[in-house]
């Protein structure tokens, strides 16, 4: 199989546990593929085991069972070091929290993920840059971050999870921190850049936000149940 | 197929550590100037210290007389000293001249053990006799060996030693209680109702001022007339005028040029060397004050190693976002340990700055020539550095073993 015909993530029965005490089973054999260029959105009570699934996918941490595939890779058998150089050059995230550096400029921020792949300062600025311009941040590439609102730290983030070429865009919780305007303009941007061909990955609260993904599934207790085009009935929420 | 050419490991250049290393200071300025001024104010110290110390002690160097650098006098140190033996020869003189570096050498001794009356007039009684004015047997060279400067007539030379002449030069004290003021009319002096004719009066001696109350008279006219000195009574003494720099070397050589059967005769007094003094002085000043800095940079390295410590905790989320962007844990440590090391080079440097212009300013004041050592002055900054490296090491150990799952919740 050739990487464009390889799904960007296969799990295979993945698990993982925390040991305690009291020992945690955070993830139950878990089963889910994900296509090239699809925008998958994963929805689940809190507690459920969204952050725990999205840390497994974004090789931050280690399923306790199973296999995980990114790219047909198998992430188990790696060394650290090669997972981390796979996390840093395949996987693209965005936070809740943003987590830009607030003392640096925008442009300083997105140059961060090249840092760690040795291009050169002057190219790693300029492709800073041209990302800036796509999320439409090109005007305040020179601002300090902490400066920026909400919603251009969002779009500064999603530049900076984009400038390495990344195989999978992991947002969790990308608006959590937005009010609904700025939401929305987040939202529109993910929209382009998965229409753009970009494989998309979002865990989310609100079903708002699962809505425009083109799949959506569902965790509870750690368990994942899929829902083809559907949307998760909250009792709290509405239609 | 092998992992690694799947995918290329993320690494970290030199270069980039330290840009981002400066750019993290740089963000915080007020921070990185609070964190750095322990550091600073060590180096500062440690280089206004070293500066003032070897800046004051140039000071006694440069006025440190060429005077006193070219003096060596010799003493007779027998234990036992034999009757009529004055230690030095009669010839001492020559043979001190021959060598090098000596530029005049007289012997001399007090008529002191002789209690000598000494007057203008002949036939006066001891009870009578001027008080104060000391009788010596000195040999020609003595004048220009103590520099005497005379105010009239001349001194004596060989021929007049050789001969026994009765002649003798005055100390302008001397002159002036005995009331001679003119050699011209060949005046005389009585010592003990011997007369002597007086050939000059020296108005200045730059060595042994006492001279200026004495009546000279040649060393072998003197035994003539009274004989050698008692033994154990009067010590004959030379005293020596070298060339600049030449006191030590001289100073080797005199003992055996006296004496070549009994050298160890006599002590030899040579001046202590420039350098020697500086030494003395450094030693004494420096010691206290190099602990003071020393601790003032270890504080300053502790104040380092707490902040680094502190924007470690501070900066959890960062970290864990450098691990998801790719960073691996020695990554990490670089970071932080290029950070500290920024902050200990940045505060020594300024440090090194703020040491030398104290030291330029105090020489300023007090007219003082500056004298900056640059194997002091060069390497300050580095010493900061690795200190600020040093502080640095277990915050950064800490910083490298933060999981990024923990990091990234929020
Ligand atoms: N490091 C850990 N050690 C032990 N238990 C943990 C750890 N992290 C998470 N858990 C537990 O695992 C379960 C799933 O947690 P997780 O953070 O994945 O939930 P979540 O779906 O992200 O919740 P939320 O929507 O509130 O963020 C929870 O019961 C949680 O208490
Ligand atoms: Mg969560």
């Amino acid at each position: 199989m050739t990487l464009a015909t390889e799904p960007v993530i296969n799990l295979q029965q993945v698990a993982r546990t925390y040991t305690g005490p009291p020992a945690v089973k955070a993830l139950a054999n878990v089963n889910l593929t994900v296509s090239r260029g699809e925008y998958v959105s994963v929805v689940g009570p809190s507690g459920s085991g969204k952050s725990t699934f999205l840390n497994v996918l974004g090789l931050l941490d280690r399923p306790t069972s199973g296999r995980y595939l990114l790219d047909g890779i198998d992430g188990a058998e790696l060394s650290e070091r090669d997972r981390t150089a796979l996390r840093g050059r395949r996987i693209g995230f965005v936070f809740q929290a943003f987590h830009l550096l607030s003392h640096r400029t925008a442009v300083e921020n997105v140059m961060l993920p090249q840092l760690y792949t040795g291009m050169p300062r002057k190219k790693r600025r300029r492709q800073a840059l041209d990302m800036l311009e796509r999320v439409g941040m090109a005007h305040r590439a020179e601002g300090q971050a902490g400066q920026l609102s909400g919603g251009e730290r969002q779009r500064v983030a999603i530049a900076r999870a984009l400038v390495n070429g990344p195989s999978l865009l992991l947002c969790d919780e990308p608006t959590g921190n937005l009010d609904s305007e700025t939401a929305a303009t987040v939202l529109q941007l993910i929209d382009e850049l998965h229409s753009q061909g970009l494989s998309v990955l979002v865990v989310t609260h609100d079903s708002g936000v699962a809505r425009r993904a083109q799949r959506t599934v569902m965790i509870k207790d750690g368990k994942l149940e899929v829902q083809l085009h559907a949307v998760p009935a909250f009792p709290e929420e509405g239609p | 197929m092998p992992f690694a050419r799947l995918v290329e490991p993320t690494r970290l250049k030199v270069v980039d550590v330290v840009a981002e290393a400066l750019a993290a200071v740089l963000a915080r300025p007020g921070r990185a100037a609070l964190t750095a001024l322990g550091t600073l104010l060590g180096v500062a110290s440690f280089v206004a210290v070293l500066g003032l110390t070897s800046t004051a002690s140039g000071q006694i160097s440069a006025e440190f007389t060429k005077l006193e650098a070219t003096q060596v006098t010799v003493e007779d140190v027998a234990a036992n000293p034999q009757p009529n033996d004055i230690a030095f020869p009669d010839n001492a003189e020559q043979r001190v001249k021959r060598i090098n570096g000596v530029n005049a050498a007289g012997v001399y001794w007090t008529g002191r053990g002789a209690d000598h009356t000494v007057s203008a007039r002949p036939g006066v009684a001891r009870s009578d006799a001027t008080q104060g004015i000391q009788v010596y047997a000195a040999s020609p060279g003595f004048f220009k060996a103590i520099h005497a400067h005379l105010a009239t007539g001349r001194t004596y030379d060989a021929f007049a030693e050789n001969t026994q002449q009765r002649v003798c030069v005055l100390g302008v004290a001397a002159a002036r209680e005995l009331g001679i003021s003119d050699v011209e009319q060949q005046p005389a002096v009585f010592v003990d109702g011997k007369p002597f004719t007086v050939l000059g009066i020296f108005d200045d001696a730059e060595r042994i001022p006492e001279s200026l109350l004495g009546v000279f008279i040649p060393d072998r006219s003197y035994t003539a007339a009274w004989g050698s000195p008692k033994p154990g009574t009067v010590a004959a003494h030379m005293v020596i005028d070298t060339r600049l720099g030449a006191a030590d070397v001289v100073g080797d050589q005199v003992q055996v040029a006296l004496r070549p059967d009994e050298p160890t005769r006599f002590q030899v007094n040579v001046p202590l060397s420039p350098k020697e003094l500086t030494r003395q002085v450094n030693n004494q000043l420096q010691g206290l004050f190099l602990l003071l800095a020393l601790i003032c940079l270890a504080v300053g390295a502790v104040g380092i190693a707490n902040t680094t410590l502190v924007a470690v905790l501070e900066r959890v989320g960062e970290i864990g976002l450098r691990r998801s962007l790719g960073a691996r844990p020695r990554h990490i440590a670089a970071h932080f340990l290029a950070e500290s090391a920024a902050l200990g080079l940045l505060g020594a440097m300024a440090g090194t700055s703020l040491g030398v212009v104290t030291v330029v300013a105090v020489a300023w004041v007090k007219s003082w020539t500056p004298l900056l050592d640059p194997v002091i002055v060069l390497p300050a900054p580095l010493v900061g550095g690795v200190m600020g490296l040093l502080a640095g090491v277990y915050p950064a150990w800490r910083a490298s073993r933060i999981e990024p799952t923990e990091a990234l919740r929020r």
